[in-house]
């Protein structure tokens, strides 16, 4: 019976086996590929490097040095962590005020207005650039870090909002009662109890941010632009795949560098990461 | 428990009172006045009762989405409804009607985006939800979960324009006579076949090979939620439904999918809404070229290439127009669940 039933389970094995495959070996590749000799990534397929995997003399840190140093990414790298750090932590910061607002005050056009809040998450940011761009250009925010804090903050804030909202609704309505009759206002009982009992959530949300910031081309080409002082890793990389589109190994190497970050973020708090998703998307 | 904004009493606030007396009794003698009047006293009667600690925390998250969300969205519906040029509105801007909207719906890009937002909103939903059910399901029934789970996730946690490379040196092209260094043509080279460049294969190779992209980066997201799901469903039920003999194919048809299909259209709501502004990947992969185009990377170059804000305005309305029906169902969701509170 035991034999006959792994037998029966190795169609499962083998899609698994399948996705996986294809979920992991491109990745493997750009990070093969980022390592090898210039000549070599244009000459052959990454996949000629194993059966010659220990003969040495076939990877070199050349590419990554020509990145970060001669085609600016170093620079682009300081610019992301510039741009994302404070963006999100000014929009957790203040989501974090606006869903204890919803959630626990009372004031007439309360739902209504969380109720925007709720609609506008899935507003097409394209909507939202024509107009801000001039005045952004009037008072001299385009093309500065302020301007795009502002704007991260601001397109981050209902999703973030939602997602603190949906942690302090459950916290339990006796917390703030006993609050209140030790005579705590509503901005003390929000800094020393909400807030120290909110932190596993806002960890969440403010990694879900980051990497959104982080990752994000868009919202960086609109108000930074290619400006080289200032624009974001994901523009320069779309930049240099406009300039040097065949030069494969400054291009992988390019790529890693962006997702370095990311990769790390993700293995050391993917707990947090996931709990960010299901809050949103489960219950949402 | 908020509390409310005490009128402060002093010298000055008796003159204000005094002044304010004066205006009212001028304005009592007509009847507009008298509207003006009642009109001007309910305000500061809501004033008064407003709650100002309440307003304290909610209002610079609605100051800021007003300024960056809802003023915009306004006047960008307007702005579509004039000419050519970078400036808002003005001297140089002229009314120009619907000409930016016939535009939208006959020019023959605009028509190749709007077709091909459609393929990628049909197909990205599909596959997305389907694979990411299916894995969340077949890989709760083996060993190596945690490490597989792991690997299709990474690229939710990476940048599409990071992905975009990932798979435009898969898809890399070189003549026959050369090595291929793109594996998928070092796979078909491999088994004899003639490489093929394709992200430049018409019209439905290339779109096919984005919109792959595009699920490789989001079926991992899918599949957690799912998994979540999954999990949720009580085991006795599947076991009930195995000792009553039905088949590992009928459990899943029958059992648990019923039991996920709330789960799918939460998740294929999202998919659908992240796909309609599908822009990242584009851009990055062929800028819209060979018939690839999508709306959002047109209304870009519009506005930044052509410099027309006009009918860049009228492109992201259509965005809009597409996704409005999800918001609705967004805020229904929301209302139905407040319903219990």
């Amino acid at each position: 019976m035991k034999p006959r039933k792994a037998v029966a389970r190795t169609p499962l094995h083998l899609a698994i086996l399948f996705f996986v495959g294809v979920w992991f070996i491109p990745t493997l590749g750009l990070l093969i590929t980022s390592f090898r000799d210039p000549s070599n990534v244009a000459g052959s397929g990454w996949w000629t490097v194993f059966p010659r995997l220990f003969s040495g003399g076939q990877f070199s840190l050349q590419n990554y040095v020509g990145v970060l140093r001669d085609q600016g990414l170093g620079i682009a790298f300081r610019n992301s962590l510039i741009i994302s750090v404070p963006a999100t932590a000014i929009s957790t910061f203040i989501a974090s005020f606006a869903a204890f607002g919803f959630a626990w005050m009372r004031f007439s056009g309360r739902r209504v207005l969380f109720m925007m809040v709720v609609g506008l998450m899935v507003i097409p940011l394209q909507m939202t650039f024509i107009p801000v761009l001039p005045i952004y250009s009037k008072l001299g925010l385009a093309g500065t870090f302020p301007g795009i804090w502002l704007a991260h903050t601001a397109y981050g804030l209902p999703l973030t909002t939602y997602l603190v909202h949906n942690f302090m609704s459950g916290i339990p309505k006796d917390l703030f009662d006993s609050a209140a009759i030790d005579g705590a206002s509503p901005f003390k009982t929000f800094s020393r109890i909400v807030m120290p009992i909110s932190v596993p959530a806002l960890a969440s949300v403010f990694i879900f941010q980051f990497l959104w910031i982080w990752n994000d081309l868009i919202v960086g080409l609109v108000y930074l632009g290619a400006l080289p002082n200032v624009a974001p890793i994901t523009v320069s990389i779309a930049n240099l795949v406009t300039n040097r589109g065949q030069d494969w190994e400054l291009l992988t190497a390019a790529a890693f560098v962006s997702m370095a970050l990311p990769l790390v973020v993700f293995f050391s708090l993917q707990r947090y990461f996931v709990r960010g998703i299901l809050a949103g998307s489960v219950k949402g | 428990m908020a509390g409310e904004l005490q009128p402060s009493g002093g010298k000055a606030s008796k003159n204000r009172a005094r002044i304010g007396e004066r205006i009212a009794a001028r304005l009592d003698r007509s009847a507009p006045g008298r509207w003006v009047l009642r009109t001007g006293r309910a305000i500061a009667r809501w004033l008064r009762s407003v709650r100002w600690n309440s307003w304290a925390f909610v209002a610079p998250a609605l100051l800021l989405i007003g300024f960056f969300l809802v003023y915009p969205t306004v006047t960008t519906v307007v702005r579509s409804f004039f000419g050519r040029g970078t400036s808002l509105f003005g001297p140089n801007v002229e009314y120009v009607g619907l000409t930016n909207w016939k535009y939208v719906f006959t020019n023959e890009i605009m028509l190749t985006s709007l077709r091909n937002n459609a393929l990628w909103a049909v197909l990205f939903t599909a596959c997305t939800v389907g694979f990411g059910l299916v894995l969340a399901v077949m890989l709760d029934r083996v060993k190596y979960e945690k490490i597989a789970k792991s690997i299709i996730f990474i690229p939710a946690a990476i940048s599409m324009v990071g992905a975009s490379i990932i798979w435009k040196f898969i898809y890399a092209y070189k003549p026959a006579h050369l090595d291929q260094i793109g594996l998928l043509n070092g796979i078909v080279v491999a088994f004899g076949g003639e490489p093929l460049g394709w992200l430049i294969q018409r019209p439905w190779v290339n779109n096919l090979c984005l919109i792959a992209v595009g699920v490789w980066i989001w079926t991992g997201f899918c599949m957690i939620i799912f998994s979540a799901a999954y999990k949720n469903i009580p085991k006795a039920l599947l076991e009930a439904a195995r000792i009553d003999g039905a088949n590992e194919w009928r459990v899943f048809r029958n059992v648990i999918l019923p039991l996920l299909g709330p789960t799918a259209g939460v998740v294929a709501t999202t998919m659908v809404v992240q796909v309609l502004k599908v822009f990242d990947i584009v851009y990055v992969m062929t800028n819209g070229n060979y018939s690839t185009e999508v709306i959002a990377n047109r209304m870009y170059k519009e506005m930044f290439n052509y410099n027309n804000y006009g009918r860049a305005s009228a492109i992201a309305v259509v965005l809009l127009i597409l996704i409005v029906p999800f918001m609705i169902v967004n805020i229904r969701r929301f209302v139905s669940q407040e319903g219990g509170r």
